[in-house]
Order: structure tokens, then C-alpha cells, then sequence
């Protein structure tokens, strides 16, 4: 068999792609919460690292990746509140303040990284969230190795895209928010909490963000280094866009890339350069924001910022 | 008792005091009309009673009990029920979605059967057909505001307010809303219409209400009211109602446009080869429901649009691969639509403004360095010609009122003494006294030997000025007919989509 059927027909690079794709996919998920709402989050870089400094902080000093998870996940839902209150109170550029936060958060964990723990890193006992090994799935053959035994977030991810997807379309919160994201004038006549919807599709995105940084530093790791995310931030970003800001979509987009983050690992060890194989999710996403492969269109009034009555 | 009762209602914002000891009362089952120009302060009185915005002093009651509504859920809870003159509808959302938005029902599920039951339930009751399913977007705008209608009825509404509702619907539909809008008196359920039309509230209204500046001048009813004098008490003054218009002598053709199909932004055909022509000396008016067409064919004749195909000769030239700089050298002059966005530079002085077009060319810049002086001077000339006020040309544009911005495009437009000016809405928002003036120089440029394409919405505006008014309807021009045989029904029906044959009224 040739190397590349060799590579290709190897189920481990299926469950690598899927592993690589759950921070993406979490990111835009997050995102999708935040835009559907008429917030542009472009700060998922950001609070990508907040979510796994502060996973790691509490992993360590509790010494329960569970408690790690949750500090991770409470700590991106806090940051975010810095996108939403200047963003929904003072009607502030999104984008300013979304670049804003991500060199904030890139500044602030490098920083408490070194005063915290200092030049030898965090602890080597940081504990790691668990892999899950689900019976009978993991037995059948090819589809186990990809599926059957993957980290918890992993899994968590993939119920949460389905959560997500149902939550948007399909409750009456969820409606709502589509339409304070699409026109918040009109929700507003309605007697719809413009302020508030837009809070919670803020806070809720920064929650999801969190979480896919807590996976990345106690989830795939048990460490925090700086800059971490290393840009898959702005990779979910172009995931939310390319998956036409849904849930379902978003994951599509993110397994795509994740595909393609997992093929330049898995060459590299035949000799094809991985920084070759390393530009093309940034390819790909160069060509999902021209609009190439179908046109996505964000909601109506995403990043416009609404003056309720008064 | 009356069921609304507004007494001596103020909302001031910052300097400008936008309602001053506003009273009205409305009575079960009657339709009270609220006559007002724009500015006059109605959509500042809707918007309070609907609790969008609190009213700094003075009193709402309902059924005789003072209401301080925080928000539009509590105006709505208490019956009030608004159609916005711009349709508070989410073009993304089905009909359905948007009927029941915000008091859905149930707690946590969104339950779309029920919606689309209730919007088939209530649309039945009322006479207007709607589908639930199909999404707000794909409606024409009389659809919408059907839309807008039985969502406020879903919220039982007691009281209706519809603001400046025929704004945007042919005649037909207009009566359509009528019919709605008696059916709903009969049901006790009485009818605020907001309006700046005359002959439309008094076909519609048993009362009515007149605002200027801020203040309720006026209650009687409607048999009591005869036009001259609404006319006067919304302007405070006398007002020549028509403009005298001399029937022009047509010369040769200035614009002739040949097969021309336009798409838009969406790759939608907006046009669809559509061939008239302009000579000079008349004004030549297109007619139609916004939407019809008639922004995309401006735009492609003016040249801010590619052509999907099909030819645009001015004075005997081949124009149609030109670019818009070059086609006004040639000389047709544009007054666009939107004044404030593609018209002027808001930030920008009104002498600036005024040398917009010509600013790379003598006298205004030589060598590359702008020539103040001469600028300067261009202003001064035309805002004495033109009647700018204030009569201060290092003013931003953007603090003038809508008016005097009008005239400012004029100015510059006619200054340079174009064979055709194109004008689109040439009076949109603009009170009484101001329409006045632009007509005037409109026909002006007509006497002069010049040809006007005006496109407007207002059917009276297009019946005043034009010697030959075309009809667009869904992209085509459906007829050409002379002005003189040109009735406000045979217009309606063209504007449906209905062939007349050419200058013959029905």
C-alpha cells in the first residue's frame, strides 16, 4: 500500500482529527452562541487561554481535574463579560474590543505563568481529565479506534453541539435570541430583554470557550505554556463562519480543519514537511471567509451595536 | 369613557422638543386620524404610547387608569398594539416566528404548530390570507404589514395604532387595509392611524387629530375638516396645494433607454427590458410600489450599476459602457434617493458640498491645490439662487434640516447645468413649504429646455409634475401614458401589474 494509503486508512488519524477538532468546534459553538445574538465574538483566542491557565491553576492546587474543568469554564464565562458589558452597555466597536481581549488574556497568562509557577512551568502533578473508553462502541472495528476512546470534553463537545442545535432552533429562548441577533429594534417592541439576551449569548459563548481551553491544557495535556491555543482561536472563528453560524455546521467546519491539522501530523512522519501541511487549515480558512464554498451570511445585525428605549 | 386618553404629554431630547402638551382621546370602534408633517412629532407620541419612550411629563390612560408603562411588554400587556411605519418584522424568521415572538407560550419548547395554528386562526377572522411557514423576506411589503397586523391582534390588542400604513402599498392594497381597518372598528377595537395624506385620512378617519411642531393643534371630526384647512393647521400657513404646471413642448430625445435588464446585488433580474425615452422639455415621471424595479433602473442609468443587458443612448450618444464620471460630463445630473448617504457628505461644509462633482476640475482646483476662494464663492452664488438657510456656506451640511440638504443637491446638480437631471424621491420627508420649492425648480429646468426623469412613491407628486408617467411594476415598465389622460385608478391598477394600453385611462 502506498504511504498515503497507508496514512489514510489508518483509524487514527480519524480519531486524531476528531481530537484536534473539539477545541475548534467548542470555540464555535461559543462563538455561534455570542453572534446569533448580534455580538461579534472574535475574542476566542483569548478566552481560549483563560479557560486553560485557569483550568490548570485549579487542576494543580486542587488536585481534581473535575474542579480544573469547572474553574476553567466559570473563569471564560467572567472574561467574556469584558466583550458584553462594554460591547451591550457602552455600544462599544466588537471587534476592538474582542482583539482587545485576546492580547490581554495572551499578556495576562504568560504573566501569571511566570509569577505563579515561574520558570519551571506548572506542576508535573497537575491531574488530566480522564479518557473515556464507551463499551460495545469501542469494539467495532475502525469506528472504536475513532470513537470508542476519546477524551471527556470529546464527548461532552458532542453533546453540547447537539444541545446547542436544539436549544437555537428549537425553544422559545432560542428563538429569541435569533431574533435580537437578526433585529433587535423589532425584539425589542416585542417586550424581548435586548441587554439581557445579549449577556447571555456572551456569557454562554465564553463558557463554551472556556471549556475548549481547559481541553487543550488539561484535557489533551496536564500543562499550561504560553500562547497555547496557537491560533485556534481564530481557526474557530473561521469554523463559526464557514459553518454558517450553526451548531452542526461549526462542528463540520471544525472536524474539516481538524482533518487537516491531524493528515500533517500523521505525513510528517513520511517526510512531507509539516509546515507545508501546517498552512493549510489557515488555507482553508482563507477560502471559507472569501465565500467560495457557499455563501454564509451572518445574522442581520451581528456587531451592531443596540441602544435599548428609553 | 374614552379607552385612550393622553393628556398634556412632553418628551423633550436634549434641545429639541419633540412633544410639547399633546392631548388626544379615542372612543371605542372609531378610527382617529393623526395628521401631522414629518417632525411634527407623531412617531415621537407613538413610541411613548407603546413604551418605547417615557414621557417627561403629562398622563396615559387607559379605560380612565393612568399607565406608566416601563417598557413596550407592559403596552402590550395592557392591549396597545403598533404597527411601526418601518415593519418591526425579522426578515429571517418565518411568518409564524415572527407573529408570536416574544409571548410565545409554554415554558421552554418552542411550539411552532400552535404558532402556525394561531396565525391561520387569526388571519382567517380578519380576511387576509397569510402563510405561516414562508419566511417575512419573501413577502411583498403589503404581505408584511398583514404580518404586522395579526401579530399585534395574536397579542390582543385592544387598540391599534398603524403608523403612516400606506406609505408603502399600491391603491388596491390600500383599500384592502381599510376594509381590515373597518372590520376592526366594528369588532370595538378602535383604530389610531397616523398619516401625513390628507385625502386618506378623510376617506378612512371619523375623527381627527392635528399635530405641528411638537403639540396637538386640533381635534373635530372628519365630515367638519375640508383639505385647505388641515393643509393649513399642519403647516400654519397657507399652502398652494398644486403646482401650476405649463404642458411642456417636447423637443428631441435627451435619454433613450433600449431593452434594459438590471440585476441586483442578489443576482436577481430587478429589471426587465424596460425601453423609454426623455425629451427635452418634459418631465418624464416613473411611477411604482418601492421595490418595483425603479432604484435598480436608475442606477444602471446613471451607471452605478452593470447592465444585464440592453442599451442607453444619451443625446444620440452610446453611453452604455461608460462610467459615471464620464456620463456626467456628458450632462445628466443625479439627485439620489437617500440623500444623507449617497447625496452629501454630512461632515462636510455646505460649500464643499456644493463642489463635489466638479472638485478635480478649474475653477475649483488647479494643478492639484484646491482654490477656496473659488468654492467660496460658488457657494455664496447658489445658496442665494436656491435659498439655502442658513445662508452660511462653512456649515456642516449634515445640521441642516432635510430641506435645505435637498436644496444643496439641487444647487449642485442644476449649477451644472445638466441636459437631464435625474431626481428619485426628490421630495421625501420634506414638509409642505419645501416640496413646494423643489417642484418649482424642477419644472424650472423644464422651461429652460431640459428633460427630468422623476421617479417618486407619491402618486399626487407624479400626477403634479409629469407630461408622460410610466409604470413599473415587478421590473417592467408595464405602460407610458400621458399625463393629462393619467387618473390615480388607472395608475393603481398599472401599479398592480395590470397592462393598460398607452394613453388610454380605463
Amino acid at each position: 500500500m502506498s504511504v498515503l494509503g497507508l496514512v489514510f486508512s489508518n483509524p487514527e488519524l480519524y480519531g486524531s482529527t476528531l481530537a484536534m477538532a473539539t477545541p475548534l468546534a467548542l470555540g464555535a459553538l461559543g462563538g455561534t452562541f455570542s453572534e446569533r445574538t448580534g455580538v461579534v465574538n472574535i475574542a476566542m483566542e483569548g478566552i481560549m487561554l483563560i479557560g486553560a491557565f485557569f483550568g490548570v491553576m485549579a487542576a494543580a492546587s486542587s488536585h481534581s481535574a473535575w474542579i480544573g474543568l469547572l474553574a476553567g469554564v466559570v473563569a471564560g464565562g467572567l472574561i467574556s463579560l469584558a466583550l458584553a458589558w462594554p460591547a451591550v452597555r457602552l455600544q462599544s466597536d466588537q471587534v476592538i474590543l474582542g482583539m482587545a481581549i485576546n492580547l490581554f488574556a495572551a499578556g495576562l497568562t504568560a504573566f501569571l505563568l511566570n509569577t505563579v509557577y515561574g520558570f519551571g512551568g506548572t506542576p508535573i502533578s497537575t491531574p488530566q481529565l480522564p479518557q473515556l473508553t464507551i463499551p460495545l462502541l469501542n469494539n467495532i472495528p475502525f469506528v472504536g479506534a475513532v470513537l470508542g476512546q476519546q477524551n471527556v470534553v470529546v464527548y461532552i463537545m458532542i453533546l453540547l453541539v447537539i444541545i446547542g442545535h436544539f436549544f437555537l432552533f428549537h425553544t422559545n429562548l432560542g428563538l429569541r435570541m435569533r431574533a435580537v441577533g437578526e433585529h433587535p429594534e423589532a425584539a425589542d417592541t416585542v417586550g424581548i430583554n435586548v441587554v439581557r439576551i445579549r449577556y447571555f449569548g456572551v456569557l454562554i459563548g465564553g463558557m463554551m470557550s472556556g471549556l475548549a481551553g481547559v481541553y487543550l491544557s488539561i484535557g489533551m495535556l496536564n500543562s499550561f505554556e504560553v500562547n497555547m491555543t496557537d491560533g485556534r482561536g481564530y481557526i474557530a472563528l473561521a469554523a463559526m463562519i464557514f459553518g454558517k453560524w450553526t451548531p452542526f455546521g461549526s462542528l463540520g467546519a471544525a472536524l474539516l480543519f481538524g482533518f487537516a491539522t491531524a493528515v500533517s501530523y500523521s505525513l510528517q512522519n513520511y517526510g512531507v514537511s509539516a509546515n507545508l501541511i501546517g498552512i493549510l487549515p489557515y488555507a482553508l480558512t482563507i477560502v471559507a471567509l472569501t465565500g467560495v464554498i457557499g455563501r454564509s451570511k451572518a445574522p442581520a445585525a451581528d456587531g451592531l451595536p443596540y441602544e435599548p428605549s428609553k | 369613557m374614552a379607552i385612550l386618553e393622553i393628556r398634556n404629554l412632553r418628551k423633550v431630547f436634549g434641545s429639541v422638543i419633540a412633544n410639547d402638551d399633546v392631548n388626544l382621546s379615542l372612543e371605542a370602534g372609531e378610527t382617529h386620524a393623526i395628521l401631522g408633517e414629518n417632525g411634527a412629532g407623531k412617531s415621537t407620541l407613538i413610541k411613548m404610547i407603546s413604551g418605547l419612550y417615557k414621557p417627561d411629563y403629562g398622563q396615559i390612560l387607559l379605560n380612565g387608569v393612568e399607565q406608566h408603562f416601563a417598557n413596550p411588554r407592559e403596552a402590550i400587556i395592557a392591549g396597545i398594539g403598533v404597527v411601526h411605519q418601518h415593519f418591526m418584522l425579522i426578515p429571517a424568521l418565518s411568518v409564524a416566528e415572527n407573529v408570536v415572538l416574544g409571548s410565545e407560550g409554554g415554558r421552554f419548547l418552542f411550539r411552532k404548530k400552535q404558532a402556525i395554528d394561531n396565525v391561520l386562526r387569526i388571519s382567517k377572522e380578519l380576511g387576509l390570507p397569510l402563510d405561516p411557514a414562508i419566511k417575512v423576506q419573501d413577502l411583498p411589503v403589503g404581505m408584511q404589514q398583514r404580518v404586522e397586523i395579526v401579530k399585534a391582534l395574536y397579542r390582543n390588542a385592544r387598540i391599534l395604532i398603524l403608523d403612516e400604513p400606506t406609505a408603502v402599498l399600491t391603491p388596491q392594497e390600500t383599500e384592502e387595509l381599510f376594509a381590515v381597518v373597518r372590520r376592526l372598528n366594528q369588532d370595538q377595537i378602535p383604530v389610531i392611524f397616523i398619516s401625513h395624506k390628507l385625502d386618506e385620512v378623510r376617506e378612512i378617519a371619523d375623527r381627527i387629530t392635528v399635530m405641528r411642531a411638537g403639540k396637538s393643534v386640533h381635534t373635530m371630526p372628519i365630515a367638519d375638516a375640508t383639505a385647505k384647512e388641515l393643509a393649513q393647521l399642519m403647516v400654519g400657513r397657507e399652502v398652494v396645494l398644486e403646482t401650476l404646471k405649463t404642458p411642456a413642448q417636447a423637443g428631441e430625445v435627451v435619454l433613450r433607454v433600449e431593452n434594459l435588464s438590471v440585476r441586483d446585488d442578489r443576482k436577481t433580474t430587478r429589471v426587465k427590458n424596460v425601453s423609454f425615452e426623455v425629451r427635452t422639455g418634459e418631465i418624464f415621471g416613473i411611477a411604482g410600489v418601492d421595490g418595483n424595479g425603479q432604484t435598480e433602473l436608475v442606477e444602471a442609468i446613471v451607471g452605478l450599476r452593470k447592465l444585464e443587458g440592453g442599451k442607453i443612448h444619451f443625446l444620440d450618444k452610446n453611453i452604455t459602457s461608460e462610467n459615471v464620471s464620464s456620463r456626467i460630463q456628458h450632462g445628466i445630473g443625479y439627485v439620489p434617493q437617500d440623500r444623507q448617504r449617497d447625496g452629501l457628505v454630512l461632515q462636510f461644509t455646505v460649500a464643499d458640498n456644493l463642489v463635489l462633482r466638479s472638485v478635480g476640475a478649474k475653477p475649483f482646483s488647479k494643478s492639484g491645490w484646491l482654490q477656496k476662494k473659488s468654492t467660496r464663492a460658488n457657494a455664496e452664488k447658489l445658496i442665494k439662487e436656491f435659498d439655502i438657510r442658513p445662508p452660511l456656506e462653512d456649515v456642516q451640511v449634515g445640521s441642516l434640516s432635510g430641506g435645505n440638504q435637498q436644496k444643496v443637491i439641487l444647487a449642485r446638480e442644476m449649477a451644472r447645468e445638466p441636459m437631464l437631471l435625474i431626481a428619485v424621491q426628490p421630495t421625501r420627508g420634506l414638509d409642505v413649504g419645501a416640496i413646494e420649492g423643489i417642484h418649482r425648480h424642477l419644472l424650472s429646468l423644464c422651461e429652460q429646455g431640459k428633460a427630468v426623469l422623476l421617479v417618486s412613491l407619491e402618486l399626487e407628486e407624479i400626477m403634479q409634475l409629469s407630461d408622460r408617467i410610466g409604470v413599473m411594476h415587478a421590473g417592467e415598465l408595464v405602460t407610458v401614458m400621458d399625463a393629462k389622460a393619467a387618473t390615480r385608478e388607472s395608475l393603481g391598477l398599472a401599479m398592480t401589474g395590470e397592462r393598460v394600453e398607452e394613453g388610454v385611462a380605463p
